[in-house]
């Protein structure tokens, strides 16, 4: 495919002399340790290039659509009117947002104060400034920039984004809600790259609530990178929303690291985007850790929707949990891809996963792969991948009862999707995503 | 009330119903019996709306409308209610939540101001007790994991809610105890009222001796061979089917 080739050669000079403007703008940051790990990443996605479907991992999502058009990079002090985010937060956590316009940490526009001074929740770029001792040690050190392009083309224009600390032994008493929005003001198609990197402390417990939106239609590109580090015996719920525009193309990973007795549940959700890629990768490092990921998205027209999660079971007695569902009606895609590694030494793991889907119509597609690689002996795995219709039975049987076809299928769905629903433990967002899902259903 | 012309349907090719005529009037209780596979559950399914059933001829008259071209949910509204042989179990939709927008969904095809919670679970707990349906049962997903009585009572529960002019019954009785038979029964009897009609569907005369019918129809093989009063049910669970088919040139 020459054509792509010339589309990958144009894209990788675009970014070097994107990347000059960068470091001209830098002036004194450029010098600070960081700035290293940025130009290694530029370098890095030079070589690497941009996937293509002859990419075992990038087989069923081509990207190239989404490099079609012409790109600046986003601007990074775009206006945004207050109110313009009202509409973003959610019922009862409107003072817990840090919001990020482009990627970049907006002091005006956020609305959370901690009163823990030994909490920390603000910029990313005022902590690499500082010389945050946890940004030393844990940026950019789990998302690997090196085999990953999106992650190297992310690190390399990570300006800013968010960083959270919380120290040992705090249980913090409200959930923390980034709010993500991108704004294109110009011709050219903006990329975003937030950056996020949330350290939390031994037996200290979090929700994190990211969200994604736009405030216009715009074939902009998300390129998100998030970074989790559970220490020994942390809990973490991290509810990651793509609520963007249909136009607009989305790529995020998410990176998790888990010491020992840690316990992290992710909550996946896509209802936007037209081009949308979600990587989850999962190190259970530590033994007894516990993992938890749920996914639910919802397509129409011709979105596609890639989920791909990774779980490494690097040591021994860990358990992790999967549940995937989807729902696709016209001709939208999708695709799972779960890989569960189990290391050697990793005996007595318990690892269960599942995909479950909905096709409205006969020309929506689903591409489920799971991807069990076991090397323990010792170990309870499991999973499963189904891909079916709303049940007629089932519609028939509301219908019998005088429910219009339209509610019954909404009931169906909604019953579909309930249980990645009730694994949302804020319950301000579980209320919001069902109404935003399911508007029909309650009345 | 509801007038079956020469009705005749398929699945899949497969003629099940080979023209059905009946009558059912306001106030009447019709039993239907006859030996399994015979058309009885297929002629539930098409008077309720089920799509897979294709209508090969005849017609249905509900009080004077065309009830075959009504959808389902038409159907449900204007008061026709089956009870199904086999409830179907819908995981991730309470019971409660089922029946509350079922109800508001008819009251509303009625012109009837919507019932709101309050409302709603008051007259959920009177229905209830009519049918000794457990209400824990409520907030559980519809029909998932009840056991066979469970689902039958949950049946003839909805029916006390929704309150319907025709009411089907097919087979309500297998799978339910002694008592629950004795209860359901009862429920549905005070039910009754001079402006509705209940078919009953049963392979026993035991549920006849609760619900009394007033006309007890045979079917076989897709066709009414045999009709007559209550004493019709008590001849056939004597002697069986036998006769019937033999007297009406019906291979055995
Ligand atoms: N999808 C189908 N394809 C082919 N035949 C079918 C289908 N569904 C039902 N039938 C057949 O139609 C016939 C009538 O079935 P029906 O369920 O109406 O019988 P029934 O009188 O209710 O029997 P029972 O007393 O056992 O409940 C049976 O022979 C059955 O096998
Ligand atoms: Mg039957």
């Amino acid at each position: 495919m020459p054509q792509r080739a010339i589309l990958d050669h144009e894209f990788i000079d675009w970014t070097k002399s994107s990347f000059q403007l960068l470091e001209n703008g830098l002036n004194g940051s450029a010098r600070l340790p960081f700035h290293g790990v940025r130009k290694a990443a530029v370098a890095q996605f030079a070589k690497l290039g941009l996937p293509t479907t002859r990419d075992e991992e990038w087989k069923y999502t081509n990207v190239l659509p989404i490099f079609k058009n012409q790109f600046a990079l986003a601007n990074q002090e775009p206006v945004v009117a207050k109110n313009a985010i009202d509409a973003f937060g959610f019922e009862g956590l409107r003072d817990k947002m840090i919001v990020l316009v482009n990627g970049r940490f907006s002091k005006e526009l956020s609305t959370l104060a901690i009163d823990d001074s030994t909490v920390k929740v603000g910029s990313l770029s005022d902590a690499i400034a500082r010389g945050e001792k946890a940004v030393q040690e844990h940026l950019s050190r789990y998302a690997d920039f090196n085999s990953e392009p999106f992650v190297a083309l992310n690190t390399a224009f990570t300006l800013d984004g968010t960083f959270i600390h919380i120290p040992d032994d705090i249980s913090m008493p409200h959930p923390i809600h980034l709010c993500h929005i991108v704004v294109a003001e110009d011709a050219a198609a903006a990329i975003a790259s937030p950056r996020t990197l949330m350290v939390v402390g031994k037996n200290s417990q979090v929700h994190l609530i990211e969200s994604y939106h736009t405030l216009e239609e715009s074939a902009h590109l998300t390129n998100a990178v998030t970074e989790v580090v559970l220490e020994q015996g942390a809990t973490v719920e991290h509810i990651k929303m793509q609520l963007e525009s249909k136009s607009a193309y989305h790529i995020a990973a998410s990176t998790v690291h888990q010491a020992e007795k840690s316990c992290f549940s992710s909550v996946n959700i896509d209802l936007g985007g037209a081009i949308v890629r979600n990587n989850l990768n999962v190190v259970l490092n530590g033994e007894n850790a516990e993992s938890h990921l749920y996914g639910f998205f919802r397509t129409t027209g011709s979105q596609l929707i890639d989920n791909h999660t990774f779980i490494d079971h690097a040591v021994p007695n860990c358990e992790s949990n999967e549940l995937y569902k989807g729902i696709l009606d016209d001709s939208s895609k999708g695709v799972f891809n779960g890989k569960v590694l189990v290391r050697q030494d990793a005996q007595k793991t318990n690892a269960f996963q599942e995909s479950k889907c909905l096709l409205l119509t006969d020309d929506a597609v689903m591409y489920a792969k799971p991807q069990l690689e076991i090397f323990a002996d010792d170990v309870k795995c499991s999973h499963g991948a189904t891909v079916g219709q709303l049940d007629e039975d089932a519609q028939f049987y509301l219908r019998s009862r005088g429910i219009g076809e339209e509610k019954a299928n909404s009931i169906l769905r909604h019953a579909f999707a309930s249980d990645i629903f009730e694994r949302i433990e804020v319950a301000e967002v579980r209320d919001m995503l069902e109404s935003l899902v399911f508007e029909h259903f309650n009345d | 009330m509801l007038e079956i012309k020469n009705l005749e349907a398929s699945i899949e090719g497969n003629k099940i119903l080979r023209g059905i005529d009946l009558k059912v009037n306001a106030g009447e209780v019709h039993a239907i019996m006859g030996p399994n596979g015979s058309g009885k559950s297929t002629l539930a399914n098409v008077l309720a709306g089920r799509e897979e059933y294709e209508i090969d001829g005849g017609e249905v008259l509900y009080n004077g409308d065309d009830l075959l071209d009504m959808s389902p949910e038409d159907r449900a509204r204007a008061g026709v209610f089956m009870a199904f042989q086999y409830p179907v179990e819908i995981p991730g939709v309470t019971n409660a939540h089922f029946l509350k927008t079922a109800l508001n969904e008819i009251r509303e095809a009625r012109g009837e101001e919507k019932l709101d919670a309050v409302e709603f679970l008051a007259l959920v707990k009177e229905r209830m007790k009519l049918v000794e349906l457990d209400q824990k049962l409520l907030n559980r997903s519809v029909n998932e994991g009840f056991s066979g009585g469970e689902k039958k009572r949950n049946e003839i529960f909805q029916m006390a809610v929704l309150e319907p002019k025709l009411t089907i019954m097919d087979e309500t009785d297998s799978g339910l105890d002694i008592d629950a038979l004795r209860i359901v029964s009862n429920g549905v009897n005070k039910l009754k009222n001079p402006n509705s009609a209940t078919l009953v569907i049963t392979h026993y005369q035991r549920l006849l001796n609760y619900i009394v019918p007033d006309f007890v129809h045979v079917l076989v093989n897709g066709r009414i061979v045999e009709s007559g009063g209550k004493e019709l049910a008590l001849k056939l669970e004597e002697h069986g089917y036998d006769w019937v088919k033999e007297a009406n040139n019906v291979a055995a």
